[in-house]
């Protein structure tokens, strides 16, 4: 069969990309010739502990083997040690990114549909007022920081009316209240900062899927409105809108960056930006394969869903 | 009388810019059909015949408005309906097929379901019974297998096939009126006949009332009873179909028939003007050549060929027929797999980059799109000066008068070389096309359906134009066309092409007169006649050789 | 069919003059920005780093918009600020959009090896998120300004090759530039002849476009504190600098974030405006 095929080799792709990305992981922290040993064991350290670290870190090997060392570690679930406190970075990136994870998946959820639906309303009446309202929209929110909207909101529901906290703590006790509480303020930045990416392109997609050949005959079949949408044009725009999502996250990827570290919150992102503020190595080496994974995974997805959606691929002549 | 199925009076449609500009594409349209009658609206592009054959289901196309008028259909005005009441009369009692089914098929649904979709959701028809419609439909319109058809993609069947099932589909809900819409255009000649003959029998057998919208006098000959004929949004003549084509009463109509598709009375044995002891201007020996790396899938295949000084050698085929691979191989464009081509005599190299800048001036190129061939932020002065700077290094003064020499010889005024392309009309870029081939003196112009964009009237000038810059400069033209009353009308050779293959080549009359292959038969009896029983009488014989050829 | 756009004719005084109240605004934000930021050390009412006021002092007469978690001016800062981000910005979309570009339409034209090997290397980098790119370097080479321009230039470059060479990809098929491949036209004249004019507009859109992605990924970075790097300052490391500030009712990190916000808004409303233009007069 082709279908099962062509999944196939795109899974292949998105493997060999990994291994591409792990490379460029690799070279992009490890290109300055700084000490790690003297780095770990201080400026004081004796040349004989330096040494032996050398060696309990393979420090001497030349570079591809020290890559190939890492990588093979990585594979087996062993990121490495921190620079700093010695713990295993995988456990604490781990940890991290099950709360990153609950971040993003709030987002996710709230965002998804919402720009959906906006993309959908824009696009069913294109040029009207709500089309240009919701466009113009976009244009504002794509054009501010990130961290602009969360200052401001910030200032009035956590320092103004009091509300909600502006730093997102979190302890093991929380309940399901606790964490939406916590929640509320970065979900909602985060969701500003992907949605009028999302709609803008959500409705270009069902745009041109509205404007075929035959869309236009859906409706000169007599078809009411809902049924030309829902029957005619979703299974054609369902490829180019699984695209969009996984494009999207990109955004969501570098929001969730932003935002974690302003709202303090202890996610990966925040994880890895104090790794890269004080050089620790392999916590960032270890957030950098976390985050390009769920990326390539859920561009994989996206793939699959448009592969699955076409039925020029699924019957092939 | 009955009361007429349709009636339009004093419609005015009107396209609305962004800005609001207001530009009439249709004035003061008034006809009427009666029940079973087949009404012909034609016209060439900007008639305005499509707007008005769909605004008899209450339709305006995104930027049309309607301004005033009156359409009743089965005596409900569609005036003043809003978009809920105009979908219950849409798709049932009347019903449209597009020009083409293959991009008005939905690419992601079933075929059953898309035919069926009307009765089974709005007419409360059990599926079971709607399929068993639709196949009953399918076997009346010979479609092949047909209870296994519907259950395809539309990208699995044919575009002939499509073209029958979209008319399925507009049949299913037995509409009172039928809108079919150039629905043979984008075939080929061959597949057209059997398309029509179907759609004949289908109207007769059904008693609807149909609108019949097209460009090609010949074929609504076949099929219609009265006819409309449209010119820049107004009606030119209105009567039935043998006042018209017989005698008509228009000079614009009289145009029309004169420029029609139609073979010739009798093809004139013709020859280069001046016969020379040089070598072939251009040989091709056993060449073979395709696409993709191995297998090579081959587009041409052991083609042989010999075109004098002077001559128009037709090269006729239609779509897949390789035609096109074939001038590009001669230009350089794409690779030879096997065998030679020699100009004067000298063989050429592969690729553009291994000839010479005096071989690649010899053999120039005009597309059949002249709205891509030029480039859109280019002046017409700057498309013409560029080949006389490449090639001659012409400058100032001279180039100047070159240039405007060039637009004389293609009867363009030189007012419009400070003009962009899109400033221009369709005959008048081809014309440019041509101006700029002609500028690099070559030995031969390889013309690529350069007629087949064009309305028939404004094709026919550019042909004319062919001839007379063959008399006048002695120039060899390659015309490469799907359309075998050209070849009759201008070429002194032809080859005719068919699956890669030269099937027959000759002296035009000689082919033409009597060709030996049965595949130049069917291609002859392909093309429709200006009377009304052509379709009828040419019936069981293409058919069997339809049979055979496929 | 597609129809190409007809000539453009954006320069010509009339259209000038004839702009519409939003762009003329949004032009003129610009000029202001632009101004400020070349002519700072003379704008400014106080050096960049002098300290003139109490912390988190409230806007008065002489400073305007009151002091910084050290007591400098805010307006002073934003001025010099303002250099750093838009020159920085600047720089970015000028390496990407030259790199980008220039390598897409070579793709586009020359197809064949050099446009998969290239557009293979794009695909793998464009599969990295830009953000991760950034921080992995960062963390490799530290943060300054070079290594920023630099990277996001590249991680920039990636993504204006893509749009480069669907533009070119694009008019590359058309038959005119066949003609002029087969009249012999060298790889320069199909490039600046043929293919430029008629992706002009879209490009000059796609600019402005780079260029507020610049500015704000830019910022992000400085916000994060692994951009530019103190004593310099950029608009986005104000934002992080006074971020304490919110929690005791103090606006100043406001400013410079909704002066970002000011100048993006700005170019991608010009963009939008543009891209209409070119939309209407191409039918």
């Amino acid at each position: 069969m082709y279908m099962p095929l062509l999944i196939a080799q795109r899974a292949a792709i998105g493997v060999a990309t990994l291994m591409l990305v792990s490379l460029l992981v690799f070279v992009g922290t490890e290109i300055l010739p700084g000490d790690v040993a003297t780095a770990i064991l201080g400026q004081g350290a004796t040349p004989e502990l330096v040494s032996a670290l050398h060696v309990r870190l393979h420090l001497d090997d030349p570079a591809y083997l020290r890559y190939l060392h890492w990588l093979g570690n990585l594979l087996v679930g062993d990121a490495g040690q921190s620079l700093v406190n010695r713990l295993d970075v995988g456990a604490t990136a781990l940890a991290r990114a099950q709360n990153s994870l609950i971040l993003t998946c709030s987002t996710a959820a709230v965002a998804v549909p919402l720009s959906l639906l906006l993309g959908l309303i824009a696009a069913s009446r294109p040029n009207s007022k709500v089309d240009r309202a919701i466009s113009a929209f976009s244009v504002f929110m794509i054009s501010i920081p990130d961290f602009l909207l969360a200052i401001l909101l910030v200032t009035l529901f956590a320092v103004k009316l009091g509300w909600l906290p502006s730093i997102a703590r979190i302890r093991s006790s929380y309940d399901l209240f606790d964490w939406l509480r916590v929640l509320v303020l970065p979900v909602t930045t985060l969701t500003f900062a992907v949605l009028p990416h999302m709609a803008r392109m959500t409705r270009t997609a069902v745009l041109e899927v509205l404007e075929t050949p035959a869309l236009e005959m859906a409706t000169l079949k007599g078809l009411p409105r809902w049924r030309v949408l829902v029957v005619h044009a979703l299974p054609n725009a369902l490829g180019p809108i699984a695209n969009v999502i996984a494009l999207n996250l990109a955004y969501l990827i570098s929001g969730v960056v932003v935002i974690e570290t302003l709202f303090n919150f202890p996610g990966l992102g925040r994880y890895m930006v104090d790794a890269v503020t004080i050089r620790d190595v392999p916590a960032v080496q270890i957030c950098a394969m976390l985050f390009c994974a769920a990326y390539i995974v859920l561009n994989l997805a996206a793939d699959i869903v448009a592969i699955v959606a076409n039925p020029r691929v699924r019957y092939p002549r | 009388m009955q009361a007429p199925v349709l009636s339009v009076r004093d419609l005015c449609v009107d396209a609305v810019s962004e800005s609001g500009v207001r530009t009439p594409i249709a004035k003061n349209i008034t006809f009427s059909i009666q029940p079973g009658k087949v009404l012909a609206l034609i016209g060439e592009s900007g008639s305005g015949k499509t707007t008005i054959s769909l605004s008899a289901m209450g339709y305006f196309k995104p930027g049309c408005e309607m301004k005033s008028g009156s359409i009743v259909l089965d005596g409900t005005e569609l005036c003043g309906l809003d978009h809920r009441q105009l979908q219950k009369i849409r798709g049932t009692r009347v019903t449209y097929v597009a020009q083409s089914a293959a991009a008005a098929f939905n690419g992601a649904l079933k075929i059953n379901r898309q035919v069926t979709e009307v009765p089974v959701t709005r007419m409360k028809v059990a599926k079971t019974d709607a399929v068993a419609r639709a196949e009953a439909l399918y076997s009346r319109l010979e479609l092949p297998d047909p209870r296994g058809i519907g259950r395809r993609y539309p990208h699995q069947v044919s575009g002939g096939q499509l073209q029958r099932l979209m008319a399925s589909m507009a049949m299913i809900s037995e509409p009172r009126l039928l809108i079919l819409d150039e629905p043979t255009t984008a075939l080929d000649v061959t597949t057209q006949i059997e398309v029509l003959r179907a759609f004949k029998r289908l109207i007769a057998e059904t008693g609807v009332s149909v609108i019949y919208v097209t460009h090609d006098l010949a074929l609504v000959a076949q099929i219609a009873d009265e006819i409309v004929v449209l010119r820049n949004g107004e009606m030119v003549e209105h009567g039935p179909v043998e006042e018209i084509i017989h005698r008509p009463n228009a000079e614009y109509t009289r145009k029309l028939i004169g420029a029609a598709h139609v073979m010739p009375e009798k093809v004139e044995p013709r020859g280069p003007i001046k016969v020379s002891a040089s070598p072939p201007v251009l040989e091709l020996q056993s060449v073979s050549a395709g696409y993709g790396k191995s297998p090579v899938t081959l587009a041409v295949r052991n083609v042989s060929l010999s075109v004098q000084p002077g001559e128009i050698v037709g090269i006729i085929g239609e779509s897949g027929s390789g035609k096109t691979s074939l001038g590009r191989i001669v230009s350089g464009l794409m690779a030879v797999q096997s065998g030679e081509i020699r100009l004067n005599g000298t063989a050429l190299r592969q690729g553009i980059v291994n000839r010479s800048l005096e071989q690649l001036r010899d053999i120039q190129f005009a597309f059949q799109m002249a709205d891509v061939a030029l480039n859109p932020r280019h002046t017409i002065r700057k498309i013409l000066a560029r080949p006389l700077q490449f090639y001659f290094g012409l400058k100032g003064k001279a180039l100047q008068s070159e240039v405007e020499h060039l637009m004389y010889l293609v009867e363009l005024p030189k007012e419009m070389l400070g003009r962009y392309p899109a400033e221009l009309s369709g005959g008048q870029k081809q014309r440019v096309n041509l101006a700029r081939a002609l500028a690099a003196k070559p030995k031969l112009i390889i013309c690529d359906e350069i007629t087949s964009a064009l309305d028939t009237i404004v094709a026919s000038t550019i042909l004319e134009l062919v001839e007379w810059l063959r008399r006048e400069l002695n120039v060899t033209f390659l015309f490469i066309t799907h359309d075998i009353s050209i070849v009759a009308k201008i070429a002194d050779q032809v080859a005719v092409m068919h699956r890669g293959e030269v099937v027959e080549s000759g002296a035009t009359a000689k082919i033409l007169g009597g060709p030996s292959h049965p595949y130049t038969r069917l291609l002859l009896d392909s093309v429709p006649e200006m009377r009304t029983d052509w379709l009828d009488n040419v019936g069981a014989k293409t058919n069997v050789v339809l049979l055979k050829s496929a | 069919m597609s129809v190409l756009p007809g000539p453009v004719k954006l320069g010509s005084q009339r259209s000038v003059l004839r702009l519409p109240i939003l762009p003329s605004i949004c032009t003129v934000v610009l000029l202001i920005a632009v101004a400020a930021a070349l002519t700072a050390p003379l704008l400014a009412p106080f050096q960049e780093g002098e300290i003139v006021t109490q912390p988190f002092a409230a806007p008065s007469a002489v400073n305007w918009l009151g002091g910084d978690f050290l007591g400098r001016d805010v307006l002073s800062r934003i001025i010099y600020g303002l250099r750093v981000t838009i020159g920085v910005g600047t720089g970015i979309t000028a390496l990407g959009f030259t790199l980008g570009s220039s390598l897409g339409f070579l793709s586009a034209v020359i197809g064949g090896r050099f446009d998969q090997v290239v557009s293979r290397i794009v695909d793998a980098l464009i599969s990295f998120p830009s953000m991760m790119i950034a921080l992995v370097v960062i963390a490799g080479l530290g943060s300054s300004i070079p290594v920023l321009v630099l990277t996001v230039g590249l991680i920039d470059a990636t993504r204006v090759y893509r749009v480069g060479r669907a533009l070119a990809a694009d008019i590359v098929v058309r038959d005119f530039v066949e003609v002029a491949r087969l009249r012999g036209e060298k790889l320069g004249w199909i490039i600046f002849h043929e293919i430029l004019p008629n992706t002009a507009g879209p490009l000059l859109a796609e600019f402005g476009i780079r260029f507020t992605y610049a500015i704000l990924f830019i910022s992000a970075l400085s916000f994060l504190g692994l951009g530019v790097q103190p004593p310099h300052s950029d608009l986005g490391l104000m934002v992080k600098e006074n971020i304490q500030g919110l929690m005791l009712g103090d606006y100043t990190p406001i400013y410079p974030a909704l002066t970002i916000a000011l100048i993006t808004i700005s170019v991608n409303l010009l963009v939008d405006w543009y891209i209409a233009v070119v939309k209407r007069t191409r039918r």
